[in-house]
């Protein structure tokens, strides 16, 4: 008979374990506490001669209720209203069971071990290549092919992603790595000797190499599903945490770094080359992958914060360009500004994108158009006008100048940029009056990443034979 | 009869801390005890214990362990910690002073005819 029964008084307790954990202040420990004086009681109650049914509900109700009970644990267990990014959790690390003695090392903790291990292996790169080539110079023009095979690897790691993918990729970082080191750029670099000045065509190569290598490590991300809206969409909201990570370890590194000088100075040891020639070019490349390995542990305890900051900063921006259209129709003198206007305005753009593409990915498709798509109409709109103003100013000036690398390159961006404001304003107004679905406002920007890989591609390969490596 | 809310969440800490000075117990044993030594006069709902053992345990008056029930069930068991043990003890004497106090004021004298031990008083 009991074991007829018991089924029964399994399913009650899993349904009021379910209902019990969904409490923020209570551990699955607690309930496994409660459960265990539930049963107790559930027994003693069945000795005296009720049915399970019966005594379930009286154990439940004897409990107390709910509400009150989970009051009180969250008085004894504040903390865990707030929720934290538990460092040496194994519980919810996939692949791993609650059996957590069975863990491998590696996958303790997200990883953390994996990514601290690649995070030194950057840091050497660095600072090898450095000691071997003599000189800051090549390392800061390698900066991206130095590091982020690291970060690669650790998405290699964390999404086995299949050989074809990971070839491909070592390829592209090949090919990036001879073009930065073969193409005799001016200023006396070779592989071998050391540039004491970059030209322009090499600074320019350098920042393509970031920004395409980093879309290409994104690949590895997808695990070699790149062409899916999904997996794009979830690398650019990791880039988006990534890069806060990134700044919020800059400062508190910053901080702690001018401390630790200060408080030195103070017994006469000067710690300032040891920082700057060890700690920050090991630090900045290691932190490249904490900061990865924190966006990953944190995916399903942290809100993602990039959104929030596009939210409080919608407004604002807003508010900006639209000051700035006024000024510049009352003034008129955007035409004679100063030369770097318009690498200002691509930072302007880039922003602008920025701010559409987190709020986008934070936003549930299934809502109806609101306030905040109207305000990001607006913002649209005044980036358009702003950035068409000084389009045609550039453009007359470029006339007067002719192309120099870095005009031609910043011109090209603008127009990437424009190009996809323009359709994006055109969606943007379509989905406000709901004649576009949500749907076509994300693969927008999604499907644009291609061209911001080419661009990137272009600056590196192209430009420096196009300039003259000038 | 009814113990008041205020005079329970006060009791609390010294019955608890004194049944488990009797030796280490858990959190249904404890509340059977608590209702066999008040004759089911002082009670509170079950879950309320809970959050007080972990109380204790936070502040060190109580050490815990996971244990296998004699039927194979997973149980927590506490053990008073030697800094419990002190806790209790200045527990008893304030609550000495305050029985002594009560028992001189009570209109009609000293009242005898029940054992305190429960609430460890002397």
């Amino acid at each position: 008979m009991t074991t007829e029964r018991a089924p029964a008084l399994d399913e009650l307790i899993a349904s009021w374990r379910d209902w019990m954990e969904r409490r923020d202040a209570l551990s699955v420990r607690d309930v496994d506490e409660l459960e265990s004086h539930l049963r107790d009681r559930v027994d003693a109650l069945t000795a005296a001669g009720l049915t399970e049914d019966e005594a379930f509900l009286i154990a439940v109700r004897r409990l107390g209720s709910i509400d009150e009970l989970s009051r009180e644990y969250a008085a004894e267990h504040s903390g865990r209203l707030w929720k934290q990014l538990v460092l040496t959790d194994s519980s919810d690390t996939e692949g791993a069971d609650a059996s957590t003695g069975t863990m491998p090392f590696a996958r303790r903790a997200n990883g953390l071990a994996v990514a601290l291990l690649l995070g030194v292996g950057a840091g050497i790169a660095v600072k090898a290549t450095e000691l071997l080539s003599g000189g800051p110079e090549l390392v800061i023009r390698n900066i991206a092919v130095l590091v982020l095979p690291f970060l690669a690897a650790w998405f290699a790691w964390r999404r086995r992603p299949p050989a074809g993918t990971l070839l491909g990729v070592a390829a592209a970082f090949a090919a990036v790595a001879l073009a930065l080191n073969l193409y005799p750029f001016d200023g006396g670099s070779s592989s071998v000797t050391v540039a004491m000045q970059d030209s322009a065509t090499a600074v320019l190569a350098t920042i393509g190499s970031i920004v395409a290598l980093w879309l290409v490590t994104g690949i590895v991300d997808a695990g070699g599903v790149w062409r899916s809206d999904r997996t794009r969409m979830d690398f650019l909201r990791f880039s988006g945490e990534w890069l806060v990570y990134y700044v919020l370890i800059a400062i508190v590194g910053g901080a702690l770094s001018g401390l630790t000088v200060a408080v030195f100075a103070s017994i006469q040891v000067d710690i300032m080359p040891f920082i700057s020639e060890w700690v920050l070019p090991c630090g900045a490349s290691g932190a490249v992958l904490v900061s990865a390995w924190l966006v990953g542990a944190k995916q399903r305890v942290i809100e993602n914060i990039a959104p929030v900051l596009t939210k409080v900063f919608t407004p604002l921006f807003t508010l900006m360009m639209l000051a700035l259209i006024v000024a510049s129709l009352m003034q008129w003198n955007l035409v004679d500004g100063s030369r770097d206007l318009l690498i200002a305005f691509d930072l302007v753009l880039v922003v602008v994108v920025a701010l559409l593409v987190y709020s986008i990915s934070a936003r549930d498709p299934a809502l109806r158009p609101g306030w905040f798509d109207r305000l990001q109409v607006l913002m649209l709109a005044a980036a358009l006008i702003v950035d068409i103003i000084v389009l045609v100013a550039m453009i007359a000036r470029t006339g007067e100048f002719g192309f120099s690398a870095n005009k031609t390159a910043s011109l090209g961006l603008n127009l990437i940029l424009l190009a996809n404001l323009a359709w994006a304003t055109w969606l943007q107004i379509g989905f406000v009056r709901r004649r576009v679905p949500f749907g076509r406002v994300e693969s927008w920007q999604t499907g644009y990443l291609p061209v911001y890989l080419g661009w990137a591609a272009i600056l590196v390969f192209a430009f420096p034979p196009l300039f003259g490596f000038a | 009869m009814r113990i008041g809310k205020d005079l329970v969440a006060a009791a609390a800490t010294p019955v608890v801390l004194g049944i488990l000075s009797e030796g280490e117990s858990y959190g249904y044993a404890i509340l059977q005890r608590i209702a066999e030594l008040s004759g089911g006069e002082l009670e509170w709902s079950d879950g309320m214990l809970y959050p007080l053992l972990h109380r204790l345990e936070r502040l060190g008056h109580v050490d815990s362990e996971w244990r296998q029930s004699p039927g194979g069930r997973p149980r927590k068991h506490y053990r008073l910690s030697a800094q419990g043990a002190s806790t209790l003890a200045d527990h008893r004497r304030q609550w000495s002073v305050i029985g002594g106090v009560l028992d001189q004021v009570w209109p009609d004298g000293a009242d005898h005819r029940q054992p305190r031990l429960a609430l460890g008083l002397d």
